[in-house]
């Protein structure tokens, strides 16, 4: 371990080289390389592998759920077969359907998004985009994917007790997540998500503290902060904002589990249920609502922002080109992260807020529109007059910014309170954060997937099916989701699992059919691109360069396989910042190349 | 016997598409990695150029094929706001949308590399960025400001003539209440609810006020035309919400914390059938808020009417005080008529 304490200070380390491999010197065993590893790029593998895995239960549920509000009136006897009760005469039953949108919106938000994608590219680039040989508390970043591990193992257990998974919806709101009377999903199920969730809160809170204290400490010899690739920027904002926000999560799941199993009234008054009178008084359901999302707006950035990063430095990498308004996207980085703060209510217009305290929060939320604005401004500009070169990573960075253009846009319809009355709670509110948020930040998750996997695993992805899986998706995004804003528009509720008994709202049946179609076609695309991932790691083409991309960072100048301590040797020292893309006639200027005499200034 | 050729079909697919992938990784190797990358990257940027044209031309067609499945003209006097402020956004963003997915497909394709072309080196210009910074700034500050009016207009006090009906949620029905001829809804304590002495709303029999409140229930709500309605909206059990699309409105409904909207109505039911043309339009009332196993189906209706036609209705309603308590119901006595004026007037 020693190489690991001595490295940031990127002075003279002396690692000898002990055996051609190269990970430190003791033999690792199987457990302690691959399980209960403490290497950041092994922990960074393993959250996104989990985190895979939840996709594709998330996924799946999703797929279960069109199904039923596709063809409402037919009958798929195979789900019973295997849901017993749950879908009974082949029928998915209410209390099921609710626990598949539960726990999709959970795992997707949380466990797939949050974990999967800051989790993985946070461990996996910050030491090595910093030039550091492992994060700041190589053991607490162990014990962050253990706690995410039991947070899973106690969500998939919920998923299999009798009376079912927690089935409130992915925010919870109390009294209905607080009364065990009101159905079965808010027995045991609930209980069990709420504990989930402060495991999950913990590992997330450990993450992040090692995601600051390593990008503040241990960045190598020269790497000054605007040096740092923009990847490590949008990382280190990330991890602010959920340790600043996660907290205030863990306390109203707390006060909720105290209000379901100890007989307090935080959010608990005046409450009849199912014909039982409760002694409880003077709580107020509101207070859940703004404990939630204090963390629950940061969390969209928390999503988007490692997204975001990615996607900078892709594009730049493959335009050739430096990211255009450097300093400009780090201005609107930190600019949301401020707002990302002070937004919380536009998720409560229509609760009985104030109308002056909502009208401030139009303001506040509006506002954000102009940092995503610029960021939008300045990706169109790094591609101008650039040399692109379409590797599935930029294909998939290219669809992230078609896409935050067009659920960003939708956002200043919903951030509006006038507009918001009416499609508060609708399907196009489904459709504006399944795009900009859901799939936006999966396209960027893809991008990284495709972009680093060489590094990863010192092999390719296949091509074709990654180009097959690109057009796909895309195309299948924006199908599922372009016309469910007019759904939306129409006033149709979200989570209403048959909507024939309504006048106003059975208009759009064959619309319907045409998104299940789609996005059963969709997913199996993701089955083949998880098929890619794993053929690849053992049957992928070699990589027989250190820097096949072509890229500035750190990360290329490691051995193709770094082992743990990622250097041999002494730790590069930095020169420059990471976007000499095209300078002075060379295609690309390491960062770690020393700036020459001649060289023109930017 | 049907899934199984599904699967099999999906799997056999699946098997072919891969070893088209691995067979043409195999010939990119053998033909030179790099000149099958430039191919391909042909192949992408097309593509690229093709999604955005078919993009806009699937962007046209969908709306044309459900543009006149949506909205309709709004029912209400706020709804003409809302619909306002909504295609003021729509129009503003809908040009931002066309000019940058433009502009994104169209760098790609043009921009996509060419051993001709060298990457044009260009950090920052900061006029460019200072000229996007106040643009959207400004564009943003006047949708602010007119939502603003708009959510101030819409959420101010309801004026002084307008009806007052609460509406109150639980799983998973709506009930009514209006508050007779003194136009105030009597007080009530949830302690009271009890369905079998006739009080689901849990009201104070001993505050005169709810000695004349109206129940409604298993019935729509009627509400007069061209006539404000001050909704006090409340929940006995967990969170729903009133959704009420025509009218462009919607509130939560909360239990513990009462919450209120108001607007007025424009348009009778009889006219949304006509200009609807269906014969089956009611205004309804969905639950917007998740609120349990029937939240799909906790539906309540609405019936716009004439002053008249609301009027008649209304007469034939009992207060549920006389409901709850027989004995002073003028029906079962004979010389009751003062006693009750008495009980009213306490």
């Amino acid at each position: 371990m020693s190489e690991v304490t001595h490295g940031q200070s990127g002075a003279v380390v002396a690692m000898p080289v002990h055996h051609e491999h190269g990970h430190g010197h003791h033999e690792q065993s199987f457990i302690s390389k691959y399980i209960f590893s403490m290497d950041h790029k092994t922990i960074g593998k393993q959250f996104l592998i989990t985190g895979m895995v939840w996709a594709i239960i998330g996924g799946l549920f999703s797929v279960l759920f069109r199904l039923q509000l596709g063809y409402p009136d037919q009958t798929f006897p195979i789900l019973e077969t295997f849901f017993g009760k749950w879908a009974a005469g082949g029928h998915i039953q209410p209390e099921f359907y609710y626990g598949l949108v539960t726990i999709h919106g959970t795992v997707l938000v949380f466990f797939v998004l949050t974990a999967g994608l800051s989790g993985t590219f946070a461990n996996l680039l910050i030491p090595l985009q910093v030039g550091a040989r492992d994060m700041a508390s190589p053991f607490l970043n162990m014990l962050s994917y253990w706690f995410f591990f039991l947070a899973s193992v106690i969500m998939l257990s919920s998923i299999f007790v009798h009376t079912g998974p927690a089935s409130g919806g992915w925010t919870m709101y109390p009294p209905l997540s607080a009364l065990r009377q009101a159905g079965d999903g808010q027995k045991i199920g609930t209980d069990l998500w709420l504990i989930a969730m402060a495991m999950f809160i913990v590992s997330s809170l450990l993450g992040g503290l090692n995601y600051i204290s390593t990008i503040l400490n241990m960045r190598t010899k020269g790497m000054s902060m605007t040096r740092m690739p923009l990847t490590i920027w949008a990382m280190f904002f990330t991890a602010v904002l959920g340790v600043l926000s996660f907290p205030v999560l863990l306390s109203g799941a707390i006060l909720l589990l105290f209000d379901r199993n100890l007989g307090t009234s935080f959010y608990l008054s005046d409450i009849v249920v199912n014909g039982e009178i409760l002694p409880n008084e003077g709580g107020s359901a509101i207070l859940y609502q703004h404990l939630f999302w204090f963390l629950g707006h940061p969390e969209v950035y928390i999503i988007l922002l490692p997204a975001m990063g990615m996607v900078s430095e892709i594009l730049s990498v493959n335009s050739r080109k430096p990211i255009f308004g450097y300093m400009a996207m780090l201005g609107s980085l930190f600019a949301i992260c401020i707002l990302a703060f002070l937004v919380w209510a536009h998720h409560m217009f229509v609760t009985g807020l104030n109308p002056f305290l909502g009208s401030v929060f139009v303001l506040l939320t509006l506002l954000i529109a102009v940092p995503s604005a610029i960021k939008v401004f300045n990706w169109l500009t790094t591609l101008w007059r650039g040399n692109i070169r379409f590797t599935p990573a930029t294909l998939f960075a290219i669809g992230f910014v078609s896409l935050f253009i067009s659920g960003g846009l939708t956002g200043i319809f919903l951030g509006n309170s006038t507009i918001d009355i009416h499609l508060h709670d609708t399907m196009f509110v489904v459709a504006h954060f399944h795009i900009v948020m859901g799939v936006a930040s999966f396209f960027g998750m893809f991008a990284g997937v495709y972009h680093w996997f060489p590094k990863m695993f010192g092999r390719y992805m296949n091509n074709t099916l990654a180009y097959m899986h690109f057009w796909v998706t895309m195309v299948g995004a924006y199908l599922i989701f372009w016309p469910m804003h007019y759904q939306g528009l129409a006033g149709i509720p979200r989570r209403y699992l048959d909507k024939s008994g309504w006048v106003s709202f059975n208009q759009f049946g064959d619309l319907d059919k045409m998104i299940t179609v789609v996005s059963i076609i969709v997913f199996a695309v993701q089955l083949m691109f998880v098929f890619n991932f794993f053929y690849s790691i053992f049957k992928g083409r070699k990589v027989t360069t250190r820097n096949p991309w072509g890229a500035n960072t750190l990360e290329w100048t490691t051995e193709i396989n770094p082992g743990h301590g990622n250097w041999e040797g002494e730790i590069p020292e930095v020169h420059r910042w990471p976007y000499d893309y095209g300078k002075d006639g060379r295609e690309y200027i390491p960062q770690t190349e020393p700036v020459g005499a001649n060289e023109s200034k930017h | 016997m049907q899934t199984f050729f599904i699967v099999a079909i999906l799997v056999l697919g699946f098997l072919i598409t891969f070893q088209i992938a691995k067979a043409s990784e195999y010939v990119a190797v053998l033909r030179g990695i790099e000149k099958a990358r430039k191919q391909t990257n042909k192949i992408n940027g097309f593509m690229l150029l093709s999604f955005l044209i078919l993009g806009l031309i699937g962007v046209w067609y969908c709306n044309k094929k459900l543009s006149g499945k949506i909205l309709g003209a709004p029912a209400s006097d706020h709804g003409v706001l809302v619909d306002r402020m909504l295609y003021v956004t729509l129009a503003i963003t809908f040009i931002v949308f066309i000019i940058t997915q433009i502009a994104l497909f169209w760098f790609a394709y043009k921009y996509q590399e060419s051993d001709k072309r060298k990457a044009f080196y260009y950090p920052h210009n900061n006029k460019l960025e200072l000229i996007w910074t106040v643009i959207p700034a400004i564009t943003l500050t006047v949708l602010v400001g007119f939502g603003i009016f708009y959510w101030f207009k819409i959420t101010g006090n309801a004026p002084k003539n307008s009806m007052v009906v609460e509406v109150v949620g639980s799983q998973f029905k709506w009930e009514f209440r209006y508050p007779g001829t003194d136009g105030v809804l009597g007080k009530k304590y949830f302690k009271k609810i009890n369905d079998a002495e006739s009080n689901p709303l849990g009201q104070l029999w001993e505050d005169p006020a709810n000695h004349d409140d109206i129940y409604v229930s298993g019935e729509s709500m009627h509400l007069v035309v061209n006539k404000p309605v001050h909704l006090v909206i409340g929940s006995k059990d967990v969170i729903h919400d009133v959704g009420l699309a025509h009218f462009r409105m919607k509130m939560d409904a909360v239990p513990g914390t009462p919450t209120s909207m108001w607007f007025t109505p424009t348009k009778t039911t009889k006219q949304m059938i006509e200009e609807t043309g269906n014969p089956d339009f009611v205004y309804e009332i969905s639950c917007d808020q998740m609120c349990g196993k029937g939240h799909w189906s906790m539906r309540g209706t609405i019936v716009v009417e004439t002053q008249e036609e609301f009027d008649a209705w209304m007469v034939a309603k009992k207060p549920q005080y006389l409901v709850a308590n027989p004995s002073m119901d003028p029906a079962n006595k004979t010389d009751s008529v003062t006693t009750v004026a008495a009980v009213v007037q306490q």
